[in-house]
């Protein structure tokens, strides 16, 4: 019971931190609260399939092709939609909701409202302390880690880091320091798809996957990214993790109350936001007017 | 009958001054007639059932448009108010068997009650912490739904609840007319002191606070506002549809609300109700193709946001409308001085 809750919270925490440190990045440097993440992650699972089944390739190419194409995609629409909006905050909500739609129907004209499978890298199980955990498992959480690795080596070490740190503290500073901010923009929504598209190619294989597939992420991504406080990406891990226990405690311990993981690890996030309004990491930007 | 002559032109007079004057308020006139005067064409239950929903929806609209247009509070989980008046008023009805017009306004005060349960501990919050905090709470509400099945109905919801009326025309007429009303309503409400204050809280909450506003107060009240304005179309809906399901909490709901109000353009009132007028037309036009349904309608919203970042109505009225430099009223744009202190206009 208890290695099955630490081995799944580990790996559901993992997906969830890939997804929240993204959508906290775009919206540490741009503003942006991109409802479309999470569509991004639907759509490199999806586009394995199309790689592997249609064209015939190999997994492992089809996969890194994935990525590459979704982070293109992501790229591409946030020249096209995303940036012309950036000044007007709410109509960028509708903008990125417009933008998962659109990402949603085509999965579902593409490939029917069936749920598909895609195969796993590498089959086969072993026993962790008698519970049975899929090599595939491992191979998300040991990627997972070392993803996150290089995030934060990215963000810590190399003067493109500095840069977008500097533009998410205070974007007017930055660009007269010389900083090219919409470059940086886009380099960082680049990042946050491209994160996006590996946790969705990661977990791929653990799941079925439906044209509604982004929906839960979502919600959970968002609670994660306010638990651990906007902007924050220590936050978005802790918080990552702390809601991915919850979850799949609800469903180990409440087997019949699955449905209710959602409604609990929300209410795990409204309890902390109550007693810290800006989450556990908070950054307190400075009001814009 | 000279007095009632007198006072006729009198009304006329007010009528050419006040509504005539000005486009957007000629199109919101013209807009009310016509659909009053509907029925007269067609009364086609199909025509009518489109129209119903789109009003319903059009008053939804109209209320998060009034907490989160007006007041900056902006709810992501604006479901809530619906679900939980659609909730109330299924199970009054079918319960204990009230009647139609006692279960919409007990639903209604349910769903002030929501708004004053989810106002409370989101005022410590702002900007896009509330609006993710509340994006929570029709989900929790949805898992408590499925907890209790007995009483919900769990996945299929409470059906079986009374009809609004016995004739399509008069649930018509009944739904328009609320409709309108609260329009109204809210339309005065957001030019009325009340509504400065809310305007003042969006633009500048410690500015606001700083000049003795009690912005707790103001900012409560925007939620149970909302939340009745919200209740009333909750309430329509369920004795329309006649079925309270967990669709009317779920997430699509919201997002459908913020995509109406936003395309209509926000902080008017009238922009949410134009634009679920638009969309919800635009949706059933679109029935004969019902597998690019989505997908167009998701596209005509990007691009028309595109090029209209504030949406429809601000657009077509900035386009059509010019504001006096000095008393600051409206005034068409073929004018050349202010219609009323005759100021150069631009």
């Amino acid at each position: 019971m208890v290695e099955r809750i630490i081995i799944h919270g580990l790996i559901d925490g993992g997906v969830y931190a890939l997804l929240a440190v993204g959508f906290t990045l775009i919206f540490g440097v741009a503003r942006i609260i991109n409802l479309a993440h999470t569509a991004f992650y639907m759509l490199a699972a999806y586009l394995i399939l199309t790689f592997a089944n249609s064209l015939g390739l190999p997994l492992v190419s089809s996969v890194i092709l994935s990525i590459i194409a979704v982070t293109i995609m992501g790229v591409f629409s946030y020249k096209l939609v995303i940036d012309p909006v950036r000044g007007h905050e709410t109509t960028i909500l509708i903008v990125t909701i417009a933008l998962a739609i659109i990402i949603q129907e085509a999965m579902l004209m593409e490939y029917g409202g069936g749920f598909q499978r895609v195969p796993s890298l590498i089959s086969g199980y072993t026993k962790i302390l008698g519970t049975k955990v899929l090599y595939q498992q491992i191979l998300t959480f040991g990627v997972v880690l070392f993803i996150l690795l290089g995030t934060w080596a990215l963000l810590m070490k190399t003067r493109l880091g500095i840069a977008i740190r500097s533009t998410a503290q205070d974007r007017e500073v930055a660009n007269l320091m010389g900083i090219n901010v919409t470059r940086t923009g886009m380099i960082t929504m680049a990042i946050s798809v491209t994160l996006a598209a590996i946790a969705g190619a990661l977990v791929a294989p653990l799941q079925v996957l439906g044209p509604h597939m982004w929906m839960h992420p979502l919600v959970m991504v968002l609670a994660v990214v306010v638990l651990g406080g906007l902007g924050s990406i220590k936050g978005s891990l802790l918080g990552a993790f702390v809601l991915g226990f919850a979850e799949t405690m609800v469903v180990v311990l409440v087997p019949t109350g699955a449905f209710l993981k959602g409604a609990v690890a929300l209410g795990v996030m409204l309890v902390v936001i109550l007693i810290r309004p800006e989450g556990l990491f908070g950054v307190s930007f400075e009001e814009e007017r | 009958m000279s007095i009632i002559s007198a006072y006729i032109r009198r009304g006329y007079r007010g009528f050419r001054g006040e509504v005539l004057v000005l486009p957007s308020r000629t199109i919101v006139v013209l807009f009310c007639l016509t659909l009053f005067l509907l029925p007269l064409i067609t009364t086609h239950p199909y025509y009518l059932r489109i129209l119903i929903m789109a009003s319903i929806f059009a008053l939804f609209a109209a209320s998060w448009d009034l907490l989160s247009g007006f007041t900056g509070q902006i709810s992501f989980g604006h479901a809530l108010f619906f679900g939980v008046a659609a909730y109330t008023s299924a199970l009054l009805n079918l319960n204990i068997g009230l009647p139609t017009w006692l279960t919409i306004p007990l639903g209604a005060l349910a769903a002030v009650l929501a708004g004053l349960v989810i106002g409370v501990p989101c005022l410590r919050l702002r900007g896009a912490y509330l609006a993710l905090a509340t994006l929570a709470f029709p989900l929790i509400l949805t898992g408590i739904v499925f907890v209790i099945p007995d009483i919900t109905g769990g996945e299929l919801g409470v059906s079986g609840i009374d009809r609004l009326s016995g004739s399509r025309v008069i649930e018509y007429y009944i739904v328009i007319a609320l409709m309108v009303t609260l329009g109204f309503v809210m339309w005065k409400i957001a030019d009325s002191k009340t509504g400065i204050i809310f305007h003042a809280i969006r633009e500048d909450e410690l500015t606001a606070r700083a000049s003795g506003i009690n912005t707790t107060k103001y900012k409560l009240l925007a939620f149970c506002l909302s939340g009745l304005f919200a209740g009333v179309a909750g309430g329509l809906y369920v004795h329309f549809m006649r079925i309270a399901g967990p669709s009317t909490l779920e997430l699509i709901l919201s997002f459908q609300v913020i995509i109406w109000a936003i395309f209509g353009g926000i902080a008017t009132i009238y922009g949410p109700i134009a634009g679920a007028f638009i969309l919800v037309l635009l949706m059933e036009f679109l029935t004969v193709k019902p597998e690019i349904r989505m997908l167009v309608f998701a596209i005509v919203v990007l691009l028309l946001l595109l090029f209209m970042p504030q949406g429809l109505t601000t657009w077509v009225r900035d386009k059509t409308e010019k504001v006096c430099p000095r008393c600051k009223l409206r005034n068409i744009a073929t004018r050349k001085s202010c219609r009323v202190c005759t100021a150069d206009l631009d």
